[in-house]
């Protein structure tokens, strides 16, 4: 039961970071491009969390959180270099 | 029983995900892309953060909270990189469909 629905899960997140890579390589803009690269790191870490349980170990989960922290921060870098022209004022 | 509900909050998580970037793959301009993924971050990853909290506390013999640390960092920056995002595409004037009621232009 819990391994049917993970490989389902697993199919799932798989075909969103796929859907969420073409937005990344088609996006007309650079903010699309942006938004893309935050969906993925989302994902990313969906999948982390579906490969801690289906492995039954918790080493996942700080990969997990490194990878909320770096994007969050990267997102905002990207976000602020397109404010600003700068990221550091 | 608590095999069943793990799998709904599993296969929940797993739909919200894939929601959230179909979302982000169709609607047609970026205000409203910036819409899709959110629900997969909220909805989504919370749902699995819950499923992975529930299975660790079950399955082993210590309580697993450390997943709510991951859910409290995305409820909160989820926000704030939004509105970045909004302010940046504000900022150098992206395209908006035709009938945005008081568009920016």
């Amino acid at each position: 039961m819990l391994e049917t629905s993970l490989l389902i899960a697993f199919s799932f997140v798989a075909l969103a970071l796929l859907l969420a890579f073409i937005r990344l390589l088609k996006g007309p803009d650079v903010p699309d491009r942006i938004l893309a690269l935050d969906t993925l790191y989302i994902n990313a870490i969906a999948l982390l969390v579906l490969l801690g349980i289906y492995f039954h170990s918790a080493l996942y989960f700080e990969a997990a959180l490194l990878i909320a922290v770096m994007g969050f921060v990267g997102t905002i870098g990207l976000s602020k270099y397109l404010l600003r022209g700068d990221i550091m004022e | 029983m608590f095999e069943w509900i793990l799998s709904a909050l599993i296969l929940i998580g797993a739909f919200f995900t894939l929601v959230g970037s179909i979302g982000l793959y169709k609607l047609p301009d970026f205000f409203m892309r910036l819409h899709g993924p959110t629900k997969a971050t909220t909805l989504g990853v919370g749902a699995l953060l819950i499923a992975s909290a529930l299975y660790f506390s079950f399955n082993t013999d210590q309580i697993s909270l450390h997943e709510v640390l991951i859910t409290i960092f995305l409820f909160i920056t989820a926000p704030v990189s939004a509105h970045l995002m909004a302010k940046a595409a504000i900022h150098i004037k992206l395209k908006q469909v035709k009938r945005t009621q008081n568009s920016i232009e």
